[in-house]
């Protein structure tokens, strides 16, 4: 039957080659146009630690003055200050806690054939890697006790083993980096988690470190910040923020394992604020958040709003095409209502005659996913080519491609449903006579 | 031309009415809203700037020692100075439309409730000639005020003057007397406002949005490591030659550092591209949107002039014109699409209040409205031109033919 029916379909979009590529062309377009931009926002709307994200909390205080308090509405600060962050960090309440900043190093190659060059660096304490499961392929993360001993070493990133030593097992080798020697203790599997969500100060996509050092080290190395700082008062950043300033320029995350911890660790940073008021290094009553990966993404809102606008407007462009499409689909399957008659007469139930219809649709369904599909790619191709630092994220992963298929056919078929049941109710009698 | 018979006809054939009115509704709504975010971006692509940007080229210099940059920073100037064509040289530490950076919350006393976020421009001696600012209102800064600004490593210059631009004078100090009054930055440094200049655009203004696009704040320095920035000028045409002459001499004087030179124009071209494409992408997206929706036009009219060649038929039998069955199908259409522009226009309005609830966009002008019908009505009328064309040569014997 089905293949009866197929056959029937090809058929009768054979006899009116125009109208059949027009519909096609227009699920095409409809298709392309909002694949790309849901392609683009999928991408960029991504989870980048899954499976973790939902543990990891970003806590946020607020150390401000009272000017420009407003109870209930003013956001605590988005970054930590160091006195702050060392606190949290020594307090060890969470299960795993990492503070960290953004930095650069001179990357000066023992190889000659090499110039120095910059890199982007992250300096952190040794909770970082397993709690955002960073994976290694040579080597391991440093220790809790290197951070404490400000141990001179570093993980370095699978691209920059790539081009240092060729891809080849680093660890034990010395780094030369802004002038000092560092000892290789691991080198990581290819990790890049998109948006950049521990520190979206640098940017919020394609941004990866090729150095890690531990926070206590580059302090001592005076190595340069590089990052958001904001300040109060009359403090003052620059490449080297002091521990003491009225400043915030560094990232504390955490991992809280059950629900039970997260609402102990929220009690936890109300009580430690009301305990700096009372020693007064704060002036605000407590105004704190605790807010996860994907909550913590949304409220910095990472995904650009041009991007969330394009989608939209590409998604009202699909609904032009598919009015388009049920209109023209009835003016085919009226067309046929004397066909649709004989065939009723011959003892074809409405039920048959209507999946017969709806078969029709799903083939230009199908049609229109590839050419929607092949607009996809070159709308993506396109998007590549724009100067974003998401763009070159917008590829096309399988989920979406099935995605572009589902869309099509279904949105045809939908597109199908209205004109096949008005030509299903054709008047047999009438038709034969009108013929 | 009686249109009750259109009506008439029109209520018979409800449901692909219906669907043009819809499709044409939908396309109304997009192409409406659309248009306006196109005209937005267009005009965010001419972001005023008062200084002589055609005549300005700029070299970034980074990586240099700071502990030389005091005895540094003059000799580079005065290299500079010294290559043909040049007119001027100065430093900053933030240029229009370059990398964001330092923005304060200023307001107008401790206790103000007003604070609008201000880019803070630092500019060396020679600067406000080099850039071109255009001095509304006060004076520039004197000698002694550039040397008795330093930053010692904070944030805040510790000199006691400012220039502000005329937007950030204007939400300050509403009535306009902002000369001689304090800027006060945070609850403790104030400085004195010396001076009013034209807009200057912000760092990264093409992301901030346009109310505050021109909130900006000048303070003098005195020679720091904080300056970055090398602004050049010369006349147009000799832009390019300077601009490699310029990146030459400095990679002689600083071996090690890390030097990048544009043009200016090159710096506005960069910071609006993004801007740029999604002008692009929108116009693409109503260009096909429209063609679609024509087609969709021909193909359901030509449908219907089918359906009724009888009838059509029986009309010229009876003494109608071909003209009066192409002005027939023309109202026909004419009528459909009003309807449909109707419901658009409404459409429209709610998707633009969605759009500024969720996307800060300003309220659709009504005049956008207007424009959209227009081409809506003219889509129509060339769709169905094809269509009509064709019914007017319908020959009436058709009316005779099989009952």
């Amino acid at each position: 039957m089905f293949g009866y029916y197929l056959d029937l379909a090809l058929r009768s979009l054979k006899r009116n080659k125009a109208l059949t590529v027009l519909m096609i062309l227009a699920i095409a377009v409809g298709v392309g146009a909002s694949m790309t931009t849901l392609t683009v926002l999928h991408v960029l709307s991504g989870d980048p630690v899954p499976g973790r994200s939902a543990h990891l909390y970003y806590p946020q205080l607020d150390p401000r003055p009272m000017q420009g308090y407003q109870p209930g509405e003013t956001q605590p600060m988005r970054q930590v200050t160091w006195i702050d962050g060392m606190n949290l960090l020594h307090a060890g309440r969470a299960d795993r806690q990492a503070l960290m900043t953004g930095g650069r190093v001179a990357v000066q190659p023992e190889n000659a054939t090499l110039d120095a060059f910059y890199s982007d660096a992250r300096y952190t304490t040794s909770g970082f890697f397993p709690m955002f499961g960073v994976p290694f392929r040579y080597g391991h993360p440093w220790s809790a006790s290197d951070d404490e001993s400000h141990a001179r070493v570093v993980v370095i990133s699978a691209e920059l083993n790539n081009k240092l030593f060729g891809g080849r097992d680093s660890t034990g080798q010395t780094l030369r980096l802004s002038g000092r020697s560092m000892r290789i203790v691991g080198v990581l599997r290819d990790w890049r988690p998109n948006p950049h969500f521990y520190d979206l100060t640098r940017g919020s996509y394609n941004e990866h470190e090729g150095v890690f050092v531990p926070l206590s080290t580059s302090q001592d190395l005076n190595f340069d910040h590089m990052g958001g700082m904001s300040c109060w008062g009359n403090a003052g950043g620059g490449l080297h923020p002091s521990h003491t300033s009225t400043c915030v320029w560094l990232q504390f995350w955490v991992q809280l394992n059950s629900p039970a911890k997260v609402a102990a660790y929220k009690s936890f940073l109300v009580h430690y604020s009301e305990q700096q008021k009372a020693l007064g290094r704060f002036e605000r009553p407590p105004n704190v958040r605790l807010r996860n990966v994907m909550q913590w993404l949304d409220y910095n809102m990472v995904v650009p709003g041009d991007v969330r606008l394009q989608t939209w407007l590409s998604f009202g462009f699909l609904l032009v095409c598919l009015v388009n499409t049920v209109g023209l689909m009835l003016a085919k399957f009226m067309r046929r209502a004397g066909e649709l008659g004989v065939r009723r007469a011959l003892g074809a139930s409405r039920r048959a005659l209507f999946a017969q219809l709806l078969m029709e649709s799903g083939v230009l369904g199908l049609a229109g996913g590839f050419g929607g599909l092949l607009l996809t790619f070159f709308g993506l191709w396109l998007v590549r080519r724009q100067p974003d630092g998401y763009a070159a994220l917008a590829h096309l992963d399988p989920t979406m491609l099935l995605v572009t298929f589902v869309l099509a056919i279904g949105a045809s078929l939908l597109a199908g449903v209205l004109p096949a049941s008005r030509a299903c109710r054709v008047t047999p009698a009438l038709q034969l006579k009108g013929n | 031309m009686d249109i009750a018979p259109i009506f008439a006809s029109l209520h018979k054939h409800r449901t692909p009415v219906a669907l043009i009115v819809l499709e044409i509704a939908l396309a109304c709504a997009v192409f409406c809203n659309a248009v306006f975010i196109i005209g937005q971006r267009v005009a965010e692509l001419g972001m005023s700037n008062a200084i002589a940007e055609s005549h300005l080229v700029v070299i970034s210099v980074n990586g240099s020692n700071p502990d030389t940059a005091r005895a540094d920073i003059p000799r580079n100037l005065a290299a500079l100075r010294g290559i043909p064509g040049v007119t001027g040289a100065a430093v900053m530490t933030s240029i229009p439309f370059g990398q964001s950076a330092g923005v304060d919350g200023v307001s107008t006393g401790p206790d103000s409730q007003v604070h609008p976020g201000a880019s803070r421009y630092m500019l060396g001696e020679g600067g406000p000639r080099v850039l071109g600012l255009r001095l509304l209102k006060g004076r520039f800064f004197g000698p002694g005020e550039y040397a008795d600004s330093t930053l010692r490593g904070g944030m805040m210059p510790n000199g006691h003057v400012v220039i502000i631009t005329q937007s950030l004078a204007q939400r300050l100090w509403p009535s306009g007397h902002a000369l001689g009054q304090q800027l006060w930055v945070g609850s403790e440094k104030h400085y004195a406002v010396i001076g009013v200049t034209a807009d200057v655009a912000r760092p990264g203004s093409s992301s901030i949005g346009r109310g505050s696009a021109h909130y900006a704040v000048f303070f003098p320095l005195a020679p720091d490591p904080a300056f970055t920035q090398y602004v050049v000028r010369s006349a147009p045409q000799n832009r390019q030659r300077v601009l490699h002459a310029a990146e030459a001499k400095l990679h002689t004087l600083a071996p090690n550092m890390v030097i990048k030179g544009q043009t200016f124009a090159q710096i506005r071209d960069q910071a609006f591209t993004a801007t740029r494409s999604m002008a692009w992408v929108l116009v693409l997206v109503c260009l096909v949107m429209l063609t679609v929706t024509a087609f969709g036009i021909v193909g359901l009219s030509s449908f219907w002039v089918r359906q009724r060649r009888r009838q059509i038929g029986i009309r010229r039998a009876i003494g109608a014109t071909r003209a009066n069955i192409l002005r027939y199908f023309q109202t026909e259409n004419f009528l459909i699409v009003s309807l449909g522009i109707a419901l658009g226009m409404v459409l429209s309005w709610g998707v633009n209040l969605y759009l500024m609830k969720h996307y800060e966009l300003p309220r659709l002008p009504w005049h956008y409205l207007p424009v959209g019908a227009l081409t809506l009505w003219l889509i129509g009328q060339l769709a169905a031109l094809g269509p009509a064309l064709h019914a007017s040569r319908v020959p009436p014997v058709v009316a005779t033919r099989s009952v």
